[in-house]
């Protein structure tokens, strides 16, 4: 057992109101300079949708993540280091600008400084790239805000995989979530493992990844390699960049910025101590369902006496031992189960997880059913389809899914009964397998959430 | 390390490895790291906000590097709530993250500009003219006006120095003083919650010289009329923390993620303390997420939605089980025990007036103010009883104004609910129903215009002689409702499938929400309020009050919190969240913002009405008074048209009117002072024999034109300016693209009101904006002064969401020539004091004042009103006709007092809704902390130099952060209700809040009797709270909630009682459908205009960094099958018109949009990325381009009680959303970029539908 320590962040998707307060206070403070215009480290998508940069998801186009070999090992799709190396002048997988967008500005000084004109001025939109004028803009960082775009388009999301989409194209049955992104500092990370000059590492004391600027190449093996791209090519510098989760702020005992500013409340910041050892094994079961199990697996307990000592044997300092035990990403994460990787099939063990949303109940029809369950809604008639959560959150495995969102309306009915009927049933965390001390620390963590309880 | 040293060790970096030799760990140096540190570092942070209308009044962090500001964070160190609720932090969206953008944006407003042409003329007669003269010499040559005022919005701005800029603007100002008088300058500034300084800064100097202040909550439609209908209250709301003490959320039209996004997380938050929500809107929207079932009824619907949730409520809980909770709470705290008359009319009996004391014989024993108390029957002694509380107590006698459930003579009453039982008779009452008729696809039903519905009445015998019947509000209440009681009779509803108005199945037809779902909602809502005690909410947005008919809506659902006894309940009640911003301060506020320790009254004007007749949007008004009117309207003369009625509202005292006379006032003034004439009697005398003409008549003589325009914090004509090309084209005089004319027959000429065939055409002589950015009205204005941006000044913010005060204050001093709003306006001030000596000295001013809401005169016309104009009455001054005032004016001292604290205060005392206290020693506190005036005209005064000393003022005089006051302020309150209140505010008593204690943390405000909810340990601030809690009346005619408005006009138009209005027909497609053809296929939608999610707040849409979250420029939301049926993709080029004008944009097509609708959201201007009209060959227009005013005649009542006048309280509002549009993909794209000179030739003027069309 090698313990090792990591800040992880869960985001509760439950409670993101797609403000994208996260993405601005990101940008002004780290990429508000040329170069890396276009580039978001957080951004949000609304969901369905195929997001930004369009079509991420799809591993088919561009070889991100990791593949299983039939020995059982694991190696990054784009291929081994050899592989690798014999694309850094042609890499066929690798995103294009329009993929992002082309970034724009418009020219404000006209607004003052023209002269006389045949109509009022206005600003016309120019690349920040070419410096000519654009007719039309045609993609942004966030092109399908609120569902922007015809169905068929947006359909083409990954998560519908398996779910019969047409039906949801329409006005009646319209469903919508949002997904807050930011770069997974994951345990297995793709994008360290394809880059040719060795420039990405993983801080052995806080799991942040970092792509060394010094060092770095502008190979942009990475870019391609991450599955989620949330690295950046930086044209300016010709280099590659990515969220560094804030380590600064870290650093000083701060949260990050998209987490502080977070408005909506959504963002946990916790230790979470795992087994490096056991990281490859995890990384390569075979089932791609199993490895949200298997990520799962790696997590140390850190009320464990013995996990401790390992800890402390490996110079995890006593702090971070007791943040580990009052870490709320541990709590959603492991003890209660309501938060998840994103897209654990890339076997990457990202450490950004989140809560899925719950929804409205499908139609007005069924509105004799908004108290069918202990007074709240039933899991299967929420708008959201389960296997769509599923197909974002555990690769396709439905069951975790379904308990989560059980639990999460199971403290909605027990919290009801307390505050509205001024009663405590027991009865109802019981039924979804939490204790009274349980559903009411979730209460306390996932909705009074004060800022010390959030970090 | 170094590089060097770095490389040596390049082959032994490897210290370890694990999982099997899958991850290594290496000792390579990470020096590297410094430069993202580096960069995450600053010099500075300082406290800041945002001086926006959004509410949203939060906290940020504002970080300074190298002088520079660099980004902004929140602050998350707000005082915290109690241990049971979320905290506050962190408040901020990324509008706010975005704004440190503008600073040093291209559209920064950099140095003062004037329009070149006008600079060159004023500088040739500036050589050889003082400056007023020299003023004189080009605005009355009217080649040389004409010459800068139809360039405006074209370009050509040059920069010039403070000191010119201030003397064209202070010359003008003087120039149109003298020659038309102050009321001809008018100042349009919205929301001063949030920076109350900027805000006083230009209302202070502009009341100081007589000037009108334009309201803004009126005309931006966001006033509910319906709040002061109801309650007496301009509009008072929970704070967004209350939300989570509910247990039901019903979000009707309120967008709260996207327009309340730092308050969103009480909201999804509480679900998870079990609360459920119910979602209602037309669109998916992002509120939508949060609810457990999302209804969405036909757009503009919701008033009929309403009305059926009231139905099953009463059936439910009312009327087959009488739930005591909700029996109680309505018997105490609503109108439903009061008695009203019935009228005959045409053979039917109507509900008429509420019966007064005074009707009856002996007036109950009531001698003071008896036509002004309400009557009801005492349940155990059958006794008709006049109870405590009704406006009749409240002026005129003392300790009587209360709600406990006593009479006059201190007996204790309980008051019958229902005269069922005791009953004399029971006998149809009609009612009148407007729902048989809808236009532009609304669903009309088959169903009689009048309903005939079986009441119990008892017959009374009156004062007069004569005897009749009489019936109670509840019963007549429910018989509306179309509730089947068992009184027989038709037009009730057996049951829920019963298609009569208004029941569940009638609903469904009218709104498409189906049955069940209204039934399953208003259950759960009463259920839960039933077990609460209260604590349902409904929480409204904008998007039902910018209907015609949102009155309807909106007492629809007060209605439903009322029945339910919601109001007044933690966790409960009436949340309106609309632009309103609490000013928590506000009586500190209020003196320095209108100059009231110098002069009064102050001339306040309501914008609607300014805006309609000057931007002459009357001229073209389809609306006829004819198709508003009830069907059982009382006998009178009711033709003419709207512009016809507000003249009317004018003269009897109920409207007030900018300019007020055609005569400049400073003249009538002249002849008072010199003869000690009565003014309030000449002016009577004057204005019956026609000497004295009120202007309001002739809005469009050159001699009641407004003159000069003062805009700041504002942006009216890119952002609130419904009607913007009537705006550019009458009264700011440029190019227009209105598309009608006003020769369509459609037109409702008035009666009364002048009408010249030719309309004028730029009335305004000068337009001054001041801003930091390039506004829409920035580029129209003559002169554009760069203001400092939220963080460059020091400043007041407030909110209703939140119970804190806390402040703006300079991160960095303003960039470039900026200086702040207090600065400019001081510096206006000292020119116009410098040189209006040219042409004016102390000079006396006439000054009406409509008949004021919560003050004695509110008691001015009890029944049915009279026009003196029509030889129905006297005018009398503040009874049927406005208050007259002669106010002394010291022009040349303007400066002297802008700048320091005048003596009317220890004079007069300060105070608010009728209250007063004696001020003396705030004032002299004052004096000791700012310092008093050293010598001057204004010697020992104290000083307001700077802004921080008017922040200190406010802090210095309110109740609400001077605890001595408040105790004052309880105290003077307990005056009138006979009880003790000072309790409140005990403990706060040592309290003050001074301007750099709220730059250390925000604070919160101590609870005073300006607001009806309290802020303590055990309560989150919750409107009307002290109303049931303290017994404090409603500021109502019947001291209760008045679901009941027995006004001979809300009698007229039909909304005495709630009923289902449908959308107006605005007619402004059918003219110009298929006749302006471009090829492509037309479809008509009907155009709304809800709040954005990328601009910031209603006011700019420029912003880069939101602008690349989104779709970069105006863009436009058409639903999938409408799309298709118009052949429109996404991100195709599209035009909306209709006769008001066009707009360009972009469509977003998307399945969350209802087909029938369009949403344009707000405050997009044509600053950015806006291409050319086919339609009228200019360049696209704003969201405001395709919409025309439309006002009401039941906003225009005065002189009665709650529906009396107050600034931003009452009065006309722009209403917007029944407009439909023609919407087409564009065939020609055109940027319109060309220089004005290079186009004189005739080749591009074809370009254009409409002039290809004309040409043909």
């Amino acid at each position: 057992m090698k313990v090792r320590a990591q800040i992880a962040m869960v985001l509760n998707l439950d409670k993101c109101i797609g403000c994208h307060t996260c993405s601005i206070t990101c940008k002004n403070v780290w990429t508000n300079r040329e170069g890396v215009e276009y580039a978001w480290f957080n951004n949000v998508e609304t969901k369905p949708g195929i997001g930004y940069p369009k079509d991420w998801e799809n591993q088919e186009r561009w070889k991100g993540g990791w593949v299983r070999g039939k020995n059982g090992s694991i190696q990054p799709k784009q291929g081994g280091k050899w592989r690798i190396l014999s694309k850094i002048f042609a890499n066929p997988h690798l995103p294009e600008i329009d993929d992002f967008y082309e970034p724009y500005t418009f020219e404000y000084e006209w607004l003052q400084s023209a002269p006389e004109l045949q109509a009022q001025p206005t600003a016309r939109p120019r690349s920040l790239l070419t410096g000519e004028k654009l007719n039309k803009i045609e993609n942004s960082g966030n092109w399908e805000d609120m569902l922007g775009g015809e169905f068929e388009k947006r359909s083409h999301d990954y998560n519908f995989e398996g779910v019969e989409k047409e039906i949801y194209g329409q006005f009646e049955k319209t469903f919508m979530m949002y997904l807050p992104r930011l770069c997974e500092h994951c345990l297995n990370p793709a994008c360290l493992a394809s880059c040719p000059s060795g420039a990405i590492y993983k801080r052995a004391e806080d799991g942040i990844v970092l792509i060394d600027q010094e060092k770095c190449r502008g190979w942009r093996m990475c870019v391609s390699g991450c599955p989620y791209k949330k690295i950046y090519y930086n044209w300016s510098t010709g280099k590659s960049e990515k969220c560094i989760f804030c380590y600064p702020r870290i650093e000083t005992g701060q949260p990050t910025v998209c987490s502080e500013t977070c408005v909506g409340r959504i963002r946990y910041l916790g230790v979470v101590l795992y087994d490096a050892d056991r990281i490859e094994e995890a990384a390569s079961v075979e089932d791609p369902a199993h490895l949200y199990q298997a990520q799962l697996g790696l997590f140390l307990d850190p009320h464990d006496v013995a996990v401790q000592e390992a800890a402390r044997r490996e110079g995890v300092p006593e702090q971070w031992l007791e943040a580990a035990i009052r870490s709320p990403v541990y709590k959603m994460a492991v003890e209660w189960k309501v938060a998840f990787p994103l897209h654990p099939e890339y076997r990457t063990l990202p450490m950004v997880w989140y809560v899925p949303p719950l929804s409205p109940i499908q139609s007005a029809a069924e509105a004799g059913k908004i108290s069918s369950k202990d007074g709240m809604p039933d899991v299967r008639s929420l708008r959201i389809p389960l296997r769509y959560l599923a197909n974002l959150l555990t690769a396709g495995d439905e069951a975790p899914i379904a308990a989560a969102l059980e639990r999460m309306l199971a403290m909605r009915a027990f919290m009801r009964a307390k505050s509205i009927e001024r009663r405590i049933d027991e009865a109802i965390p019981a039924r979804v397998g939490l204790s009274r001390a349980q559903v009411e620390e979730m209460y306390r963590i996932m909705a009074l959430a004060a800022y010390e309880d959030r970090y | 390390m170094s590089h060097l040293l770095d490389r040596l060790t390049f082959f032994r970096r490897q210290q370890d490895k694990f999982a099997d030799g899958h991850g290594i760990t290496t000792d390579e140096t990470r020096a590297w790291e410094d430069a993202y540190r580096k960069r995450w570092a600053a010099d500075k942070i300082v406290r800041s906000t945002h001086g926006v209308n959004c509410t949203g009044s939060c906290s940020w962090k504002i970080y300074v590097k190298g002088g520079i500001v660099t980004w902004e964070t929140q602050q998350t160190d707000y005082p915290r709530t109690r241990p049971d609720l979320p905290n506050h932090e962190p408040r901020g969206c990324p509008r706010g993250a975005s704004y440190s953008w503008y600073l040093y944006s291209g559209t920064r407003v950099k140095y003062p500009l004037v329009r070149e042409r006008l600079v060159r003329h004023w500088r040739e007669a500036r050589r050889s003219l003082p400056p007023v003269a020299a003023w004189r010499a080009i605005v009355a040559d009217e080649a040389k006006r004409s010459d800068w005022v139809t360039r405006r919005g074209r370009g050509g701005f040059v920069r010039v120095g403070w000191d010119e800029a201030s003397e064209i603007i202070a010359a003008a100002n003087a120039y149109t003083i003298k020659e038309y008088g102050p009321d001809r300058i008018a100042g349009f500034s919205p929301i001063p919650a949030m920076s109350m300084i900027s805000y006083a800064a230009g209302s202070r100097y502009l009341s100081l010289i007589g000037a009108n202040l334009l309201s803004f909550y009126d005309w931006y439609c966001d006033l509910p009329p319906s709040s002061p209908q109801t309650w007496g209250e301009q509009t008072d709301v929970p704070e967004s923390a209350d939300w989570y003490n509910s247990g039901f959320l019903l979000v009707w039209g309120s967008n709260i993620p996207m327009t309340r996004a730092p308050d969103a997380h009480f909201y999804s938050e509480v679900r998870y303390r079990g609360a459920k929500s119910v979602v209602i809107a037309p669109d998916y929207n992002e509120a939508a997420k949060f609810s457990d079932l999302w209804l969405h009824p036909k757009q503009g619907t919701d008033a009929a939605l309403a009305l059926a949730l009231g139905h099953v409520v009463l059936r439910e809980f009312h009327i087959d089980r009488k739930v005591p909770y909700f029996d109680d709470y309505t018997r105490k705290y609503s109108d439903f025990p009061l008695l009203v008359r019935l009228e005959e009319r045409d053979g039917k009996l109507v509900p008429g007036h509420m019966l007064r004391a005074a009707d009856l014989p002996g007036a109950l024993g009531e001698t003071n103010n008896p036509e002004w108390k309400v009557v009801a029957i005492d349940e155990a002694s059958g006794r008709l009883v006049a109870p405590l509380g009704s406006v009749g107590f409240r002026w005129g006698e003392e300790g009587k104004w209360n709600l406990e459930e006593k009479e006059a003579s201190g007996d204790p009453v309980k008051l019958r609910t229902s005269l069922a039982g005791i009953e004399d008779s029971v006998v149809p009452v009609a009612f009148p129903y407007f729902g048989s008729e809808a236009a532009n696809g609304f669903v009309a039903t088959d169903h009689d215009q009048i309903l005939l519905r079986h009441v119990p009445v008892k017959t009374l015998a009156f004062a007069d002689g004569t005897s009749g019947p009489v019936a109670m509000v509840f019963d007549l209440f429910c018989a509306n409702y179309g509730v089947d009681r068992g009184f027989g009779g038709d037009n009730v509803a057996a049951d829920y499938d019963a298609d009569v108005p208004f029941s569940p199945a009638w609903a469904e037809k009218v709104t498409g929400v189906p049955r069940q779902a209204i039934i399953q909602v208003a259950r759960e809502f009463a259920a839960n309020a039933e077990q609460t005690e209260g604590r349902s909410m409904v929480i409204l947005g904008a998007g039902l009050n910018h209907w015609y008919h949102m009155d309807m809506s909106y007492r629809g659902i007060i209605a439903l919190l009322v029945m339910c006894g919601c109001i007044g309940k933690s966790g409960g009640g009436w949340s309106h969240y609309v632009g309103q911003e609490k000013l928590r301060p506000q009586t500190g506020w209020l003196p320095l913002a209108f100059g009231l320790d110098w002069s009064r009254p102050p001339r306040q004007m309501n914008g609607t009405s300014f805006f309609y007749a000057h931007s002459d949007q009357w001229r073209y008004e389809t609306l006829k008074v004819s198709e508003l009117l009830s069907p059982l309207a009382p006998d009178g003369d009711w033709s003419g048209a709207m512009i016809d009625f507000n003249a009317k509202a004018e003269r009897m005292g109920w409207l007030p009117s900018a300019p007020q006379f055609e005569a400049n006032p400073l003249e009538l003034g002249r002849h008072f002072h010199e003869t000690e004439a009565d003014a309030g009697r000449v002016i009577a005398d004057g204005m019956r024999s026609g000497a004295i003409r009120p202007a309001g008549r002739d809005p469009d003589n050159p001699r009641n034109w407004p003159r000069n325009m003062f805009f700041w914090r504002s942006n009216v004509l890119g952002a609130s300016g419904k009607g913007h090309e009537y705006f550019l084209k009458h009264l700011v005089g440029s190019m227009h693209g209105v598309v009608g004319t006003d020769q369509n027959p459609d037109i409702q000429r008035p009666k009364d009101v002048i009408w010249y065939d030719e309309a004028p055409v730029g009335k305004l002589d000068l337009m001054v904006n001041i801003d930091f950015r390039m506004s829409t009205t920035s580029i129209y204005s003559d002169i554009v002064l760069p203001t400092a941006t939220w963080y460059e000044k020091h400043d007041l913010n407030t909110s209703d969401m939140h119970p804190f005060i806390h402040p703006l204050s300079a991160a960095v001093d303003p960039a470039w020539e900026a200086k702040s709003d207090w600065n400019i306006f001081r510096e206006i001030a000292k020119k116009f004091s410098d040189v209006c000596p040219e042409v004016l000295g102390v000079e006396h001013d006439v000054v009406l004042t409509p008949i004021q809401h919560d003050t004695p005169g509110e008691l001015a016309q009890p029944y049915e009103p009279k026009d003196w104009m029509k030889g129905e009455c006297d005018p009398v001054p503040g009874k049927t006709m406005p208050l007259v005032t002669l106010v002394e004016r010291n022009y040349p001292e303007t400066f002297a007092r802008f700048t320091s604290m005048g003596p009317l205060l220890e004079q007069l005392g300060n105070g608010a809704k009728g209250m007063i206290w004696n001020a003396e020693r705030e004032v002299s506190m004052l004096g000791d902390l700012n310092g008093r005036v050293p010598d001057g005209p204004t010697a020992g005064r104290p000083r307001i130099d700077s802004d921080i000393d008017a922040c200190e003022t406010i802090l210095m005089l309110a109740p609400e952060t001077n605890g001595e006051v408040a105790i004052k302020a309880w105290q003077s309150l307990g005056v009138f209700t006979g009880r003790e209140h000072a309790h409140l505010a005990e403990g706060k008593e040592e309290e003050k809040i001074r301007f750099r204690d709220v730059v250390a943390q925000p604070r919160k405000i101590i609870s005073s009797p300006i607001w009806s909810g309290l802020e303590s340990e055990h309560v989150c601030y919750n409107a009307g709270y002290t109303n049931v809690h303290e017994l404090i009346p409603w500021r109502t005619l019947t001291g209760r909630q008045s679901l009941y408005q027995d006004h001979h006009w809300m009698r007229a138009f039909g909304e005495g009682f709630v009923t289902w209005r449908p959308p107006i027909d605005t007619r402004t497609v059918r003219e110009v459908s298929g006749k302006l053809p471009n090829g492509q296929k037309e479809i008509m939608l009907n155009i709304l205009t809800p709040h954005q999610k990328w601009g910031i707040h209603s006011t700019y849409t420029e912003n880069l960094l939101l602008l690349s979250l989104n779709r970069g420029g105006p863009t436009v939301w058409i639903s999938e099958d409408d799309a298709k049926a118009a052949g429109i993709v996404d991100n195709d080029w599209i035009e909306l018109f209709n006769l008001n004008g066009a707009v360009t944009a972009r469509a977003i097509v998307s399945q969350r949009i209802m087909p029938g609708s369009a949403l344009m959201y707000h405050a997009q201007e044509k600053l950015v990325n806006t291409v050319g009209s086919e339609i009228t060959g200019q360049r696209g227009g704003v969201h405001n381009s395709i919409t025309r005013i439309n006002m009401k005649p039941t906003h225009m009542i005065g002189g009665y009680a709650q529906l009396a006048y107050g600034f931003n309280y009452y009065g006309t509002v722009g209403a917007n959303r029944d407009e439909f549009v023609i919407v087409r993909k564009m065939s020609e794209i055109n940027w319109f970029d060309k220089a004005a000179d290079d186009v004189a030739s005739a080749d591009d003027a074809g370009w254009g539908t409409q002039t290809k069309e004309s040409a043909r």
